[in-house]
């Protein structure tokens, strides 16, 4: 686990200025707990460590111990107490230090979280905000790498977010508080320390829909959270090789935005669906399988999927980064669907991944 | 009870909109009469009932596009019931009426026709009809059970092809002698497999169901295309099968779809060889029947565009082009018409198309069809014969027999084909089955016009205008009337020596004027 000691300036209003996803995250808190008084902040050394990723960095301070609280070592305990602080009104925002940890609070999340509106015949919402880091590429090795999100869009009653832009960082976390049902926002490690220039007039985000982050005509490029930037390279990438892409941020994982995602596809009629999940029964299989369903007559190529390797995320910095999902293997896909393939050159990633291979090294 | 289905029109042809119903439930109808109009990509065409009987109901309302071979009537052959009546009672009868298929197509049929006769008609239209896909099952009229066993000469298995249902009387001994039994015909009809095309395998070359089983409904090879490509290609009207992948694995993709839309646009520009204009095509005459003319000529072009890229892409072309004298020809002429009044006055057209037919008959490796890697020789001389429309495209009317027409008659047959072509009111029959086309450009005034083959045909003749022009003869130049006579000929099929020979003869045959 890395943290984030030094302490960063932290501007009160919005502005068109220079800031960090880390830093549009934490001001989207102090937004937040700065309006509404049953927003209460808990986890694990949110408080006086200032977050583990440092997002909440000085917050304690600002709110006191009664807003920013330190939980103990036990995902399932404060994510329960967090259900029940919501169910009691209140409108917590709970943080679990990687995707990792929160199969420990599975049960709360599924069994309770997910389920109570439903089952209480929809007398009991759960307005809770669950924030968690996902993904790999920082050398932290399997037990805090891996990309489960894919397994939260999986189950009903869950909203699920991924947040890869500074502005989505930024606010959504408003609208997700706003949202009576549970919400998960994953937040992908690698991008706490991207920085640009957060618009001055970046509003509230709608989290009903996806986003196309790039314009393109030959091949849609469907990704989201810490894949978004490798993407976006990757479409770069294929421009200097004459082959437009549109990059779709899916930004909302449950429920997908079949509108934009299969406009994008009718458009381009070629798809590379980017996700470190793993392949098998992967987000990416989720949406290579409703395109087909939805958008089979617009399809020239099969769909491609680059997605993390089927091992346990490796902790040796070149094993990692062949494991994970690169610019190279994004291009070679989409060059692929245009029927313009690299020249072999020996790479493994350039080639098709194996589709029926189950995980475990090779 | 049999089927009345859409025919196939002509070699491009998959589907066809009725237009009109002529006849109506109850009818009766006899072989060759008319009974729809179906309107192609190209025409409306009057369209021949195969069978004769009772219309016992309509099945598709006009206005329905239909695809080729899809049932479109019930007709209740007489022969049906006086097949059961026969068995049952009155057997000899059947063979006494030994009526000749002209007269027993005009006249009131009798109950059962006499089989080897029938046989015979069929085989006779079935040679006549020659086609790369013969889909039209043949006639199904049940056979009178008697004949048929005391008739040893082997019946060819097509003749029973039609959707026969078993009847009572005829034993199942009796049926397979037929060649085929009803369940063998039924499993065909089902899997729209053509008997005609099989080769039994059972006792004696019956078809037998594992034949049946084992045939494929025509060779339709699948395509590998994207769906988007798919799709695209019959928004576009582009015939996938034609397309070369160059996807994954040769799949098809949008790119070669719309590859082909632009080759298809760059190569049918004005002014192709094949594109007739002719000066009665200026004047004006109402357009029967023809309510869509701009829909029409599009679709029309797009037919014609396939045939044509089908044509150039498949068959190696050569050509070869002669001068003939028409001096002793025109001076015939002259002398003929001198006494006849304008309207039955002969054009040098007529013995052109003559000359063309009855050379085609001493050099008959150019009439016939290119079909599944060899080539078929045409069992007549029926000549195609293409008519430029005034909307635009053509058409090739078939002259059957041209050979054996004497020119006036043959002048008849094609003022009446050419003014037909152009209201719209073709027959199907007279639209398919061409052995050999020619096309005559003479009167737009180009001394030549090399063709573009019409598939599966082997060979276009083409004719210029008869032009004078200076010419040596026997050492001495004098100014005659000539003709350049060309031809295009499948090099799969023939080498230019043949096609030599041939044009030669259309020469001596047009010096000899009196005798064609």
């Amino acid at each position: 686990m890395t943290a984030t000691h030094t302490r960063t300036s932290t501007p009160t209003a919005p502005s068109d200025r220079k800031t960090t996803y880390r830093e549009a995250m934490r001001e989207a808190l102090r937004e937040a707990l700065g309006t509404d008084e049953r927003v209460f902040l808990m986890g694990e050394d949110v408080g006086r460590y200032g977050g583990c990723f440092g997002v909440s960095l000085g917050l304690l301070e600002e709110f006191g111990p009664e807003r920013i609280r330190d939980a103990p070592l036990s995902e399932s305990a404060f994510v329960g107490a967090g259900i029940g602080a919501a169910l009691a009104g209140m409108r917590p925002i709970v943080e679990i230090m990687t995707v990792n940890f929160s199969l420990l609070a599975l049960d709360q999340i599924l069994n309770n979280a997910a389920t109570l509106l439903h089952m209480s015949g929809g007398q009991l919402p759960v307005p809770i905000v669950i924030r968690m880091t996902t993904g790999a590429g920082r050398q932290l090795a399997a037990q805090h790498s891996h990309s489960l999100e894919g397994w939260y869009a999986h189950i009903p009653g869950l909203r699920v977010l991924a947040p890869a832009t500074l502005t989505d960082a930024r606010y959504m976390l408003a609208p997700a508080l706003a949202d009576p049902d549970p919400v998960l926002i994953f937040e992908h490690g690698s991008l706490y320390n991207a920085s640009g220039e957060l618009p001055a007039d970046a509003g509230p985000v709608d989290i009903d829909h996806a986003a196309v982050r790039r314009a393109g005509t030959d091949v849609s490029l469907i990704t989201y959270g810490g894949s978004l930037p490798k993407a976006l390279a990757a479409a770069d990438d294929l421009a200097g090789g004459g082959i437009s892409a549109e990059v779709v941020d899916l930004r909302t994982l449950r429920p997908l935005d079949d509108a934009t995602i299969g406009g994008s596809v009718a458009r381009t009629h070629r798809a590379v669906v980017v996700d470190e999940g793993w392949r098998t029964g992967s987000l990416a299989a989720e949406i290579s399988a409703r395109l087909t369903e939805q958008h089979f007559y617009d399809l020239d190529a099969p769909v491609e999927r680059v997605c993390s390797a089927e091992v346990p995320i490796p902790y040796a910095r070149r094993l990692e980064e062949a494991a994970l999902p690169q610019v190279h293997g994004i291009v070679a896909a989409a060059r692929r669907t245009v029927g313009d393939p690299v020249p072999a050159s020996g790479a493994d990633e350039t080639k098709r991944q194996p589709v029926n291979r189950e995980g475990g090294p090779r | 009870m049999t089927e009345f289905t859409m025919p196939s029109l002509g070699a491009d042809m998959d589907e066809g909109v009725l237009q009109e119903w002529l006849v109506g439930p109850g009818d009766r109808v006899h072989k060759g009469d008319v009974v729809a109009v179906v309107e192609t990509d190209k025409a409306a065409i009057e369209v021949e009932c195969f069978e004769s009987g009772t219309v016992a109901r309509l099945l598709v309302r006009p206005g329905t596009r239909v695809p080729v071979g899809a049932p479109l009537a019930v007709i209740e052959g007489e022969g049906a019931s006086g097949a059961r009546a026969g068995a049952r009672g009155e057997p000899t009868t059947t063979g006494a009426e030994a009526v000749s298929p002209m007269v027993a197509a005009s006249v009131k049929r009798p109950r059962s026709q006499n089989p080897p006769m029938r046989a015979k008609a069929d085989r006779e239209r079935a040679a006549r009809d020659e086609r790369p896909k013969p889909r039209r099952k043949a006639a199904g009229e049940p056979k009178s059970v008697p004949e048929i066993r005391s008739e040893p000469r082997k019946e060819p298995a097509h003749t029973a092809a039609g959707p026969i249902p078993p009847q009572p009387g005829v034993s199942a001994e009796t049926d397979s002698a037929l060649g085929t039994g009803p369940l063998v015909r039924h499993l065909a009809l089902q899997r729209g497999v053509d008997l005609m095309t099989l080769h039994g395998t059972g006792r004696g070359g019956r078809i037998t169901r594992a034949d049946v089983e084992h045939a494929q409904p025509g060779p339709v090879p699948r395509v590998r295309a994207t769906p988007y490509a798919r799709r695209l290609a019959h928004d576009l009207d582009v015939d996938l099968t034609e397309l070369r992948g160059t996807g994954d694995g040769g799949a098809v993709r949008a790119a070669d779809v719309h590859a082909a839309v632009c080759t298809r646009a760059v190569r049918h520009q004005p002014g192709r060889p094949t594109a007739h204009q002719r000066d009665d095509e200026r004047t004006q005459v109402a357009v029967a029947g023809d309510t869509r003319p701009e829909q029409r000529t599009d679709t029309m072009r797009r037919a014609i565009a396939d045939l044509m890229s089908r044509s150039k892409r498949e068959i190696p072309h050569y050509y070869l082009s002669t001068t003939i004298d028409l001096a002793g020809a025109v001076d015939w002429l002259r002398r003929l018409n001198r006494g006849r009044p304008p309207t039955d006055r002969l054009v040098p057209a007529a013995l052109l198309l003559k000359a063309a037919a009855v050379a085609a008959r001493e050099v008959p490796a150019l009439n016939g069809f290119w079909q599944n890697g060899g080539f078929v020789p045409g069992a007549a001389i029926n000549l195609g014969v293409a008519v430029s429309l005034r909307q635009g495209g053509l058409l090739a009317p078939v002259i059957d027999r041209a050979d054996a027409l004497s020119p006036e008659a043959l002048m008849a047959r094609l003022k009446d084909l050419v003014q037909r072509a152009r209201r719209g009111r073709l027959r199907g029959s007279e639209l398919s089955g061409a052995t050999l086309t020619v096309t005559n450009l003479g009167d737009q005034g180009v001394e030549s016009v090399f063709g573009v083959i019409h598939p599966p045909q082997v060979a276009m003749v083409g004719f210029g205008a008869v032009v004078e022009r200076p010419w040596a003869t026997g050492g001495m130049l004098g100014v005659r009337p000539v003709v350049t006579a060309t031809l295009a000929a499948d090099h799969r099929a023939t080498d230019g020596a043949v096609g030599a020979r041939y044009l030669t003869a259309v020469d001596q045959l047009l010096q000899k004027p009196e005798e064609l």
